[in-house]
């Protein structure tokens, strides 16, 4: 178990970088999520770490020690790719028995211990199975047994369930964050799905263009974006004029919907039915659009109905 | 469509197989039991064991086919390998240059190694040269002519399919490994060599079998000093002629080649179950 430090790390490409001046700081048994669109340099920043790829500059650190110059076998990382990357000529034992045989353990002790992770995982009766045999979620269990089984110094999760559909990703959102928990490793995980993001980590850091946007807890980074970039990755965000000038952003939860005359008024453009809430995409006098999400109680309004909407200042968060 | 309706639409390939190419190998097999006028007999599987010198021709060429084939694997696997870790056009060239072999004539690919390999030949007179010998080596007209010439014209049906399993393997595979503390020994013969074997042990037995059956090479770089089956059958054939005994070699011939597939096959299946 260790803390990671990154310091002004870049890695460029010809003159692309695709990670510019990034510094980051996770503090023991941590989860951090790097959260950011495609080509943002999320992934590049990962392979930095796992020591697949050097820096052109600035260090690494991992539990106080420098390994900017150290390879990936010297670093003592948990790695899960997104493809899972499992031996296929292996069986599921095997597999998780790898990373043991490499480091000299052996016999009773190593089986021991790979029985201990793969039930962990819940995946405990199918050690004789090859990879082949098992389906994308169980796959992606013995990826996170394989990487823990050696008790790693950090765990590095490389869009660990973006392969697998909904209702399987929400459940094993929910065994990785409890895993995580159990192990009490740092981890730091890459995505660019916002609510995966927001539902696992301690953290997020916010990446675009290989630059840090915001590191910050995600209900801060959500209600209190740094700027426009963050506003609008994470979720949706409606933009309104404050009394000074500036631009402020309301998330769509703290928007109001009532029949009075106590807000702005405007007309339903389009009402989503989404289970818990109806999202309505308004408009208001004067070409501005705002979303609103609202429980739903039972009836919505239809498209086309005048509502009056409104907001408390307090909710409005600036942004540049 | 029903099953039988189906049957018709293929009755006529049927019977094309089965004219063309089973009727004529089922003939040549029954030719070794057959003596005009007496029916049924052993006696030319008797004269091959009698004849020790048709073992030892088999014998021979299993050797040969074996020191060709290893020869291939040393030479065949890096190159395999070392294409592998090439750009697309390094990559694209490096097949063109494997592959060109193929567009030229066998016949004229060995009489090219005459040029090179004989007494004034260009590896002779660079080892001439360098000082490692004094009098040229003779590499024609003996076993290592005949290897060497064998061990060329097949490298690309080991290098081919090699290439293709091995541009398969997930470089995050390999990357995966690494992350797990494997040094770079290990993950080659933890993980590349063992995803590559099923290839190699597939190409190395197509050239063993295709050494097993070579008649061009050893006849010109043998030239008729190095007996290998093929050439022992067109002396039979051709020059004797003793049909009945070509047929009793070439019966054997056939169920070794089948037990060396069949071997195959149970480590294959093992290795894939």
């Amino acid at each position: 178990m260790s803390d990671i430090r990154l310091e002004g790390v870049t890695r460029r490409y010809g003159t692309f970088a695709a990670a510019d001046q990034v510094d980051l700081s996770v503090t023991q048994g941590e989860f951090v999520t790097i959260l950011g669109p495609s080509g943002s340099g999320k992934t590049t920043l990962l392979s930095l770490i796992a020591g697949l790829n050097r820096p052109t500059s600035g260090r690494i650190f991992i539990g106080g020690r420098d390994v900017t110059n150290a390879t990936a076998q010297e670093r003592n990382i948990g790695l899960v790719f997104q493809s899972y990357a499992l031996f296929p000529h292996m069986t599921v034992l095997q597999n998780v028995l790898f990373p043991l045989g490499v480091r000299r353990i052996g016999g009773a002790e190593a089986d021991r211990l790979a029985r201990d992770a793969l039930k962990l995982v819940r995946l405990d009766g199918l050690e004789n199975r090859r990879p082949s045999q098992l389906s994308g979620g169980q796959q992606q269990r013995v990826a996170l047994a394989r990487a823990v089984v050696f008790k790693p110094d950090i765990l590095l999760l490389d869009e660990p369930l973006g392969a697998l559909d909904r209702k399987l990703r929400e459940e094993l959102q929910v065994e990785l964050k409890q895993l995580q928990r159990t192990l009490g490793v740092t981890t730091l995980l890459v995505t660019h799905d916002q609510e995966e993001a927001l539902s696992l980590s301690d953290r997020i850091m916010v990446l675009d263009k290989g630059r840090t946007q915001q590191v910050a807890a995600p209900t801060e980074a959500y209600l209190k974006p740094a700027n426009r970039f963050v506003a609008e990755f994470l979720g949706i965000a409606n933009f309104v004029s404050l009394p000074d000038g500036r631009q402020g952003v309301v998330r769509p939860e703290r928007v109001r919907l009532s029949a009075g005359e106590q807000g702005k008024s405007a007309r339903v453009v389009e009402a989503i039915y989404l289970g818990q809430m109806v999202r309505y995409h308004l408009a208001l006098d004067g070409n501005q659009t705002v979303v609103a999400a609202v429980p739903f109680l039972g009836t919505a309004h239809a498209p086309g109905e005048r509502v009056s909407v409104s907001w408390e200042s307090a909710d409005v968060w600036p942004v540049t | 469509m029903t099953r039988s309706s189906g049957f018709s639409f293929i009755a006529p390939l049927l019977v094309l197989m089965v004219v063309a190419f089973n009727a004529p190998i089922v003939y040549m097999l029954g030719l070794a039991f057959w003596e005009k006028g007496r029916g049924f007999t052993l006696e030319h599987y008797e004269g091959l064991a009698e004849a020790p010198v048709y073992l030892r021709v088999l014998g021979n060429t299993m050797r040969i086919a074996l020191i060709a084939t290893l020869a291939n694997i040393v030479i065949g696997y890096p190159l395999a390998h070392w294409m592998r870790g090439l750009g697309s056009r390094g990559r694209m060239i490096a097949i063109a240059l494997v592959v060109l072999p193929f567009w030229v004539s066998i016949l004229v690919r060995t009489y090219a190694w005459i040029v090179v390999l004989g007494n004034g030949g260009i590896v002779n007179r660079a080892l001439q040269w360098s000082g490692l010998t004094d009098a040229p080596v003779s590499f024609l007209y003996n076993e290592l002519g005949v290897t060497i010439g064998m061990a060329n014209v097949l490298l690309p049906f080991l290098v081919l399919p090699l290439f293709a399993a091995m541009i398969r393997i997930d470089d995050r595979l390999l990357q995966a490994a690494a992350s797990l503390g494997a040094p770079p020994r290990t993950i080659f013969w933890k993980v590349y060599f063992p995803l590559t074997l099923p290839a190699l042990a597939a190409g190395a037995l197509l050239v063993f079998i295709l050494c097993l059956g070579f008649y061009v090479t050893p006849a010109i770089l043998g030239g008729g000093r190095v007996p290998m089956i093929s050439n022992l059958l067109d002396t039979l054939i051709n020059q004797i002629p003793r049909w009945e005994q070509a047929s009793a070699i070439s019966t054997i011939l056939l169920i070794v080649t089948l037990l060396i597939f069949a071997a195959y096959r149970r480590l294959d299946r093992k290795a894939s179950a």
